[in-house]
Formats: C-alpha cells, sequence, structure tokens
C-alpha cells in the first residue's frame, strides 16, 4: 500500500460522548462490516466494555475508503477513555497522525478530553473537531463550539457537525480524515522500527500484538525483536484488522497490523515497545516507553476458601489478556489465602473483580483499596507499604510520604463552590482556577492519590449533578500523618478491615466504618462490639445486641428432620460468612469501606 | 446405640432433684422399647395457622381407618421383632373426630400385630369432642391421656384463629375429662399472637392453672407459608409478632407456670412430676417409633420415613398393599445433629459422652471456644458431662443447636 493512501488516525472523547457509535457509523459507511455483522458499539467486543459503555482495552480496525476516485487505507484506532488507562491511551495517540475529537454537543468538554487533546497535540497529530449528538433537543452547538475554537484555536467551518446515532456527518468526517491529516511518513527501506500499541489475549493463538510500523518493512517470517524486554521471536504470522484479520506476506512502513509469534503470556508484550528485526535492528526504541505501575492496591479473596487454587487458576487467566494486573499471594487471618493485587486505579480494580466473577464464575472479597505510601524508617531506609499489614511500628520509622496528584476537574461554574468543599475535605489544596468560558471553569488541585481511589469520583459526580469531569497525573510523594486504623470485632482484630488513613481524618473513619458494620454484622447468640482503634486507643464503638429470641416451637417425631435440615442449611448459608473469633461477619461486610457515607 | 436402647428402658425411672438435674439409672433390659403414632388427617375446619396434614372432608373416615389398619399390619416387622410397644399417640388433625368403634379397631389391630406392655395412650382431642360419651369410650379404649387443643380462652382471638370452640366450651370440656377420671390431662395453649397482648396472655394462664392440669404445652404461634395467615401475611394483612415481643411471652410463660409447680422438661413443654409425655419424649431421646397414617414419619434408629401426605393416594396405596412412603437412611452426622438438636431442648440435657462416642471424635474438643464462649454468656450449663440450655439459652436453642452441630 502506497503511504500516501494510508491515514491512521484515533478518537478522543470523553465517556458517554458517543465515541462508539460513531466508530459504528464509520465502519458501517466504509463497508467495513455490513449491517447484519453489525452490532452496536462493536469495537468494543467484552460484554463488559459494552455494557458499560466504555473501552478497556484499545483496538484497531482497518477501513478502505474511496475518495474521489481513489482508495484510501483509513487505520482507526480505537483508545480506552478513562484515567485509568491514560498511559494506553498515550501510546495509542502516538502511533497516529491524527485524530478527531469528539465533542458532545451538550454537554461541553470534558476533563479526560482535554488531558488527551493536549497529549495529541503534544504528539502533533492534526485534529478534527467534532460536535456529536447535535440531534438532541439539548444541544447548544454554537457554545459548544466557541468553546472548541478557545481550546485548539480551530476555525469555525473546520468544526463537524454530526450525529452517529442519526448517522448525520459521517461521509464529512472520513472526508476530513482524507484530506486533513497527513499520511504516515517513514522510510520503509530503513531497518525496521514498529510500536506495539496494544495486545488481545486469544486463547487459541496466543498473544496478538498490535502495531503500527514507523519504518522498515516486517516480513511473514521474520525474526525479530521486542526492544525492551529483549525477547526474540518470529513473526509466525503478520496482517491487516478489518472485522477479522487478514494474514499478509509483507507490510511496511506507515501501516497498522497484528503479530502473532506464539507468545503466551500478556506480560511478556508491553506497550510502548519496539520490535525490530534481529538482524539488521533500528539504532533507537521508539520513545515514550513506560513501565506500566499500578496506583491501587487491594486483597481479592475467595468467598469460599476452599476456591483459593481455583481463584490463582482465575488470576493466572486473566493476567494473560491484561499484563498491567499484577498480584502475589497473602494471608489474611480473617480471610484465608488471597492476593494482593496492584490496579491502575479503581476502575480497572473493578473491571478486574467483576471479570472474575462474569467470565470465571469467581465470588470474592476485594478489601480496603489503599495506595502505595513510603515509610522512610530511622535508618532512612524506604519501604514500600502496599497494604495495612506493611505498615512498621510508628517507633521504627521517621515519618510517612504517601503519593500526590494534580487533579484536573472542570465543572459548570455554579458548582465550583461544591467542588472545592469536597476538595478540601478531600485533603486537596486549591492551585489554579481558568474560567475556560463563561460557564465553565477548570480547576487544579493538589491532592492526596489515596483521597482520590476510594468514593471521590463518585461524590464529584454527585455534587456537579454529572457534569463535573476528572483528570490526575502523579505528581510525587509528600510526607503525610498517616495511621494504621484497626477494626476489632470482640476484642479480636479483623486485618481485612484495617486501613492507612490520615491521622486527621481517622476519627471520622473509624466512627462511620463502624456504624456501617453494625448495619451489615447480623444479630448473633452474643452481643458484638464492633470498635475502631489506633495502636492500642479506642477511637470508636457500635454493639450489635444479641438475638433475642431463636427457637421452633414444635420439635416431633415429623419435625425432626426437617428442622435439622433447615438448621443445617441456615448453617452452610453462614458458611459465605467468615468466622472472626466467634463472630460470623458477611462478606458485604468486607467491603463496607468501599461504602462509607 | 446400646446406650441409647438403654437410656429407653430407664426412660420411667427418672426422678428429679436439684432443682431438676436427672439421674438416670441405667438397668438392662432385653426387649427395645418404642411407641406408634397414628395420624388421623381430618378436621371440622381449618386453624388458620395450621400446617399439618388434614382434611376438612371426613367422608373418608372408614377407609382412612381400614387404610390405617392395614398399614400396621404391614409394617409390624418396621421396629424389629424384638419390641415392644410402651405408648400409642393419636395426633392429627383431630383424632377426636374418629367414631370410637374405629378407634376401637385401630387399637385392636395394634394389639394384633405388635406386643405390646402400654403405660400411655394418648388421643389428641378438641374441647367440642369432649362429650361425656366419648370420654367414657376413649376411656374403656385404653386411652388414658388426652391432649386438649385448648390454645387459647379468649373468644376474639379463638375466632381469629377459626377454632370451632368458645372458650367456655374448653373450660367445660376440661371439667368434664376430670370427671370422666382422665388424670392424664394435657391442654394447649399458643402464644406469640400479636393482637393478643401480655395481659390475655396472662390471663389464659391464670385460667388454665385454675383447672390444675397435670400437663401443659404452649406453643409460640409460627407462621407457615402454606396456611391462612401465611398467606395474609404475604399479602402483608397480618404480621408476626416481633422477637422482643414473643421473647417477653415465653418469659411470662416460664415465670408462671415454674411458678405453679410445672417443670419445663422441653422447651415447649411443661409438666408435673410424673405427667411428663413419655410418647413424646422418647421423640427427643432418639427412640425408635412407627408412625402410621398419611404425613406421618417414623424412625427406626437409623432411618427416617415418611408417608404420603395425601389422603386418597394413601388410601389407595394400602388397598393395593403398597407402604407408599419415603426413606431417608440419616448420616451419622445427621444422627448426632439431630441428638444434639433434640436433646438440649430438653431436662436430660446433651449427653457429651453419647455425642463424642456416635461421631467418633472429642466433642468438647472440637468445640472448646464455642462452648466457653457461650458458657460465659451464661447460654448453657456443663454438668457431670452433660450440657444444658440456661434460661437464657432457651430462648436461643436453634441457635445454640445449629452452632454445635458436626460437619
Amino acid at each position: 500500500m502506497n503511504m500516501q493512501r494510508i491515514r491512521n488516525f484515533c478518537i478522543i472523547a470523553h465517556i458517554d460522548h458517543g465515541k462508539s457509535t460513531l466508530a459504528d457509523r464509520l465502519l458501517q459507511f466504509t463497508n467495513t462490516v455490513s449491517d447484519r455483522e453489525m452490532q452496536d458499539q462493536l469495537l468494543d467486543n467484552m460484554d463488559l466494555e459494552r455494557e458499560r459503555g466504555i473501552t478497556i482495552k484499545s483496538h484497531a480496525i482497518q477501513m478502505k475508503y474511496n475518495y474521489k476516485g481513489e482508495e484510501y487505507v483509513l487505520n482507526l484506532i480505537d483508545t480506552p477513555g478513562h484515567v485509568d488507562f491514560s498511559y494506553e491511551v498515550s501510546r495509542s495517540i502516538a502511533a497516529c497522525e491524527g485524530a478527531l475529537l469528539i465533542v458532545d454537543a451538550s454537554q461541553g468538554i470534558e476533563a479526560q478530553t482535554i488531558s488527551n487533546l493536549y497529549l495529541a497535540i503534544g504528539h502533533d497529530l492534526e485534529i478534527i473537531p467534532v460536535l456529536n449528538k447535535i440531534d438532541l433537543p439539548g444541544a447548544d452547538p454554537d457554545v459548544v463550539a466557541d468553546e472548541v475554537i478557545d481550546l485548539i484555536g480551530c476555525k469555525r467551518e473546520d468544526i463537524i457537525l454530526a450525529s452517529g446515532k442519526e448517522g448525520i456527518g459521517i461521509e464529512d468526517i472520513l472526508n476530513a480524515v482524507v484530506e486533513r491529516i497527513p499520511a504516515p511518513k517513514g522510510d520503509p527501506e530503513a531497518p525496521l522500527q514498529a510500536m506495539i500499541f496494544d495486545s488481545v489475549f486469544n486463547s487459541f493463538r496466543g498473544v496478538e500484538v498490535i502495531f503500527r510500523i514507523f519504518n522498515g518493512t516486517i516480513n511473514k517470517g521474520d525474526r525479530i525483536k521486542f526492544v525492551n524486554t529483549g525477547r526474540e521471536y518470529e513473526a509466525d504470522e503478520i496482517g491487516i484488522l478489518g472485522i477479522n484479520q487478514i494474514p499478509q506476506q509483507t507490510m511496511s512502513a506507515g501501516n497498522v497490523g497484528y503479530l502473532i509469534s506464539g507468545i503466551k503470556v500478556a506480560k511478556e508484550v508491553k506497550v510502548g515497545d519496539t520490535i525490530t528485526h534481529v538482524k539488521n535492528p533500528c539504532a533507537a526504541a521508539i520513545k515514550g516507553f513506560e513501565n506500566v505501575k499500578p496506583m491501587v492496591f487491594a486483597g481479592i479473596y475467595p468467598v469460599d476458601t476452599t476456591e483459593f487454587e481455583e481463584l490463582r487458576a482465575s488470576m493466572e487467566k486473566l493476567q494473560l489478556n491484561d499484563a498491567s494486573l499484577v498480584w502475589e499471594p497473602e494471608t489474611s487471618a480473617a480471610l484465608g489465602f488471597g492476593f494482593r493485587c496492584g490496579f491502575l486505579g479503581m476502575l480497572h480494580m473493578e473491571i478486574i473483580q467483576e471479570r472474575l466473577e462474569r467470565e470465571f464464575d469467581m465470588t470474592v472479597i476485594t478489601t480496603v483499596p489503599s495506595v502505595q505510601f513510603r515509610a522512610i524508617m530511622t535508618n532512612d531506609e524506604v519501604k514500600l507499604i502496599n497494604a495495612p499489614s506493611d505498615m512498621p511500628d510508628p517507633t521504627r520509622f521517621k515519618h510517612i510520604e504517601e503519593p500526590f496528584v494534580k487533579a484536573t476537574i472542570i465543572t459548570a461554574a455554579e458548582y465550583v463552590g461544591p467542588v472545592i468543599q469536597l476538595c478540601m475535605e478531600k485533603r486537596g489544596q486549591i492551585k489554579n482556577q481558568i474560567y475556560l468560558t463563561s460557564d465553565r471553569v477548570e480547576l487544579t488541585f493538589h491532592m492526596p492519590l489515596a483521597e482520590i481511589v476510594f468514593d471521590f469520583f463518585d461524590k464529584l459526580k454527585t455534587i456537579s449533578r454529572g457534569y463535573a469531569s476528572l483528570d490526575y497525573e502523579l505528581m510525587g510523594f509528600q510526607q503525610s500523618h498517616m495511621v494504621r486504623l484497626d477494626v476489632m470485632l470482640n476484642g479480636e482484630v479483623v486485618d481485612a478491615l484495617s486501613a492507612i488513613v490520615h491521622r486527621d481524618k481517622a476519627y471520622e473513619w473509624g466512627k462511620r466504618l463502624c456504624e456501617k458494620l453494625k448495619e451489615l454484622v447480623p444479630r448473633q447468640m452474643f452481643e458484638i462490639a464492633i470498635q475502631a482503634a489506633i495502636g492500642t486507643k479506642i477511637i470508636a464503638r457500635e454493639t450489635v445486641k444479641a438475638l433475642r429470641k431463636n427457637v421452633l416451637a414444635k420439635c416431633y417425631g415429623g419435625d425432626i428432620s426437617r428442622k435439622r435440615k433447615l438448621l443445617e442449611k441456615q448453617k452452610k448459608g453462614k458458611k459465605r460468612m467468615r468466622q472472626v473469633g466467634n463472630v460470623e461477619v458477611p462478606q458485604e461486610a468486607f467491603m463496607a469501606v468501599l461504602k462509607l457515607d | 446405640m446400646d446406650t441409647s436402647n438403654n437410656q429407653a428402658a430407664a426412660q420411667k425411672e427418672i426422678s428429679f432433684q436439684n432443682g431438676g438435674r436427672v439421674y438416670l439409672s441405667l438397668g438392662l433390659k432385653v426387649n427395645k422399647l418404642s411407641g406408634i403414632y397414628i395420624h388421623i388427617p381430618f378436621c371440622k375446619r381449618a386453624c388458620h395457622y395450621c400446617d399439618f396434614h388434614f382434611s376438612t372432608n371426613s367422608s373418608q373416615m372408614e377407609a382412612m381407618v381400614s387404610a390405617i389398619c392395614k398399614e400396621l399390619e404391614l409394617r409390624k416387622d418396621f421396629l424389629g421383632s424384638d419390641q415392644i410397644i410402651k405408648t400409642v399417640y393419636f395426633g392429627g388433625g383431630t383424632p377426636s373426630l374418629v367414631p370410637t368403634d374405629l378407634l376401637k379397631k385401630i387399637m385392636e389391630q395394634i394389639s394384633a400385630y405388635y406386643e405390646t406392655d402400654l403405660e400411655e395412650v394418648t388421643l389428641e382431642a378438641n374441647p367440642d369432642d369432649l362429650s361425656d360419651k366419648n370420654l367414657e369410650q376413649w376411656k374403656a379404649l385404653g386411652i388414658d391421656r388426652l391432649s386438649i387443643g385448648i390454645q387459647t380462652f379468649d373468644e376474639n382471638v379463638l375466632r381469629f384463629y377459626n377454632r370451632a370452640h368458645t372458650g367456655e366450651e374448653s373450660l367445660l370440656a376440661i371439667q368434664r375429662a376430670k370427671a370422666a377420671g382422665f388424670g392424664k390431662l394435657s391442654i394447649d395453649l399458643i402464644y406469640g399472637f400479636p393482637a393478643m397482648d401480655h395481659g390475655i396472655f396472662l390471663a389464659d394462664l391464670d385460667i388454665a392453672l385454675e383447672q390444675d392440669p397435670g400437663h401443659i404445652s404452649s406453643y409460640c404461634l409460627t407462621v407457615e407459608p402454606k396456611t391462612v395467615l401465611g398467606n395474609w401475611e404475604m399479602k402483608g394483612k397480618f404480621q408476626s409478632a416481633t422477637e422482643d415481643f414473643a421473647a417477653e411471652q415465653f418469659e411470662i410463660l416460664m415465670d408462671r407456670l415454674e411458678g405453679a409447680g410445672y417443670i419445663q422438661y422441653e422447651i415447649s413443654n411443661f409438666g408435673k412430676p410424673g405427667n411428663f409425655a413419655l410418647h413424646n419424649t422418647n421423640y427427643w431421646k432418639s427412640v425408635p417409633y412407627l408412625g402410621i397414617g398419611p404425613s406421618a414419619h417414623s424412625y427406626d434408629g437409623k432411618n427416617r420415613g415418611a408417608n404420603i401426605a395425601n389422603n386418597a393416594r394413601y388410601i389407595k396405596g394400602m388397598e393395593n398393599g403398597l407402604s407408599p412412603y419415603n426413606v431417608e437412611t440419616l448420616a451419622g452426622a445427621d444422627r448426632v445433629n439431630e441428638y444434639i438438636l433434640t436433646s438440649l431442648r430438653t431436662i436430660w440435657g446433651l449427653d457429651i459422652d453419647r455425642v463424642s462416642a456416635l461421631s467418633g471424635v472429642d466433642f468438647v474438643a472440637g468445640k472448646v471456644k464455642l462452648l466457653e464462649k457461650l458458657y460465659s454468656e451464661k447460654l448453657v450449663l456443663l454438668k457431670d458431662n452433660y450440657l444444658f440450655l440456661t434460661r437464657k439459652g432457651k430462648f436461643l436453642a436453634d441457635s445454640i443447636a445449629a452452632s454445635l452441630f458436626i460437619e
């Protein structure tokens, strides 16, 4: 394929701004997929993604488009839309020459969109602004267009009006892709230099690597090397990505495709890595590669303790296609054997939990999520703290440091007050406030990551009636007075409920947690004292009163077996509960922390 | 199972000392002792709380009694040939509805096919059936114990329950039964009905105690799914009592009856010394019994059988010489757990050695922490290797039993 006829582009959009629907229309218009094959939001091929209406893993798809008598190849590179996956977004952007900036004509630009847009501009992508959902009664294209013009400095006539749902503006978009986005540059004769921007796990064929060739040519059967991991493979199969994979003998600079080389584990494939030839390698790797680090840590335990090995097998399978999931075995006195897992963020954590339940039929308990703290020990050693149980004795460290982020929030002007208040409650400090338009404000805060990973985003959405959006990036570590808060049931510490919290918030936290647990722990044969403690100091207490009466009236000849079975059944039901000392704790209680309010 | 048979044999030699501590003298008898339960599945009308098997159409009475007699014949070997029948219990339904000549047939059939040495023959009776004539004839048949379904003396509550008698009739019935020479009288009372406040229940107890029956069974109203009450509750027309309300009346019950000299020998059963129900007590001691009639249950020490709960099919089955019952063989743990469940409810308590022997593991060693907790919470008492519920523990008998179940 002549490089001049290739266009590589991605879509930048906020969740719910209609990216997937619009992408579907492009595929239909170019006959890449027939109507019959069309499933809504085709690009999101996991059920979970379709349901959530967000793309978790990016994919790419090739369309052929006839423009003024010439056939063009348009590679649409899909990008995840959540802050948890921002590194993957950056790699997808790096694989493109242009981007469609899709903005909901009724909602305007959101924080996530802006940060991705800056990424795209930073990579010199040609931006094609599209106002979507113009068919909606609430659409206000003029105001939103002003916002877009302010933001990217384009001309009003450059903005395409579209509706994915109604199929409006689709041809304009495709024409603009051909006309405005530059063809890829590169030298097909140079040493091979291709960037991995995604990988997909296929249980039959192993890991499929999705790449973009910047320079050189790859042939089927070539000996190749991944520069950053140093691993070598054979290119068993290469090809382009239509609605199905189409194998090719050779592919050269400017193209986007897939590679199959017998890789069994997703971990071996690092997004951002460079593919080159073993013989005649490229001089340098493509810039921007990072090893993705987990931001949020939590324990995952099987509800039924006998299912530990099954859980392990499920986690291993998950890791095959989700290289960003990391874990190691962990033991809890309350929950038994499980895993301490690292996630990219809270959404990632929820997704993993849901995938475990849906794809592997596992019922799991997830413990209090935590970020990674650092203890500066008295001997100046730095100890990493991924779990409350890692917290050293206060006499052994000088201080604790916690990760801080720079958080950008865009909201309507009327919600600025509540947003600032919320951020202050979350120990945030306001750093900047910019009016994007007369009604839309961008606020910048420095905040502890630990405060964001809990229910911050939900709260932000609530106080702004859904109109605030959030983006954040890690700034580094700052000293904070963190303490470990323990929960005791009848005097026994429930390790799975411990949390690392800021000292100033420990009392409130402890009180709310005790109250929540009181709702969740059922009445039992004896009174249950629920206490929150820092070290040996009790800071909150609630009591679950004992059952008053549980005795069946009649127990004669015909009742005995029936009654035994009834009690055995009840007891079996209780097996799903965890025994902490003499107290039976339902699994929801371990998640209580996530729902404090 | 030798010990249990010995205990069964010793059943009569119960004596009380020191607030109810029981000493069993383990006499060695060769024969095994058991009981027969006869289920009479007919009632005049349906009480709104009852989920026992019955029909209000008694046109099949004769056919039913024939079928019962047939079953008695068919299952004569169920308990084993060395069994001596010590107790017979007519339950229901309403056994007092059965014409005396038919009751006589059943008694004759029992004598014909079973070795008997009857010490207790109980008939459940409704007050409206206690005519002088009936009483006299029952006595002649060898029935020596009546369990009278009084439930309450309050007219409003009786109407709510859909009972077929008045409180006044109940009183007269008790008096007639006494006059007829039924020394062993038991009356049933229900508590825990939300509209029946503590005052009404106290009045019920006072009226009952004035009649000085030897035995009182008192049950907390339990709303079962396939009853009128259950249906009302589902539709939101009726609400069960709160746990606290039921607990308060249970407390009243125990206080009043203990104060009047009754011994709570089982959660819901109170008797004056010498007036404990032998037949029912055997259920709680895992003594074998044969259940005859539709829906009746049997137990031979290992297997529990349940007859079909359908009058027509039961009768037809018996006409064809088939005994239509399901058998469930109890696993070792099931038997232990049933013993735990029933024994804890009684004044005789749970014999820890017996549980250890039956289960093959040291019961106390496996439950030390739990037992200590139950003890420190004053829910159980341990005496001479028997485990008993305390007054506080009786309120939570089911929770405690379940917590002690073995796997």
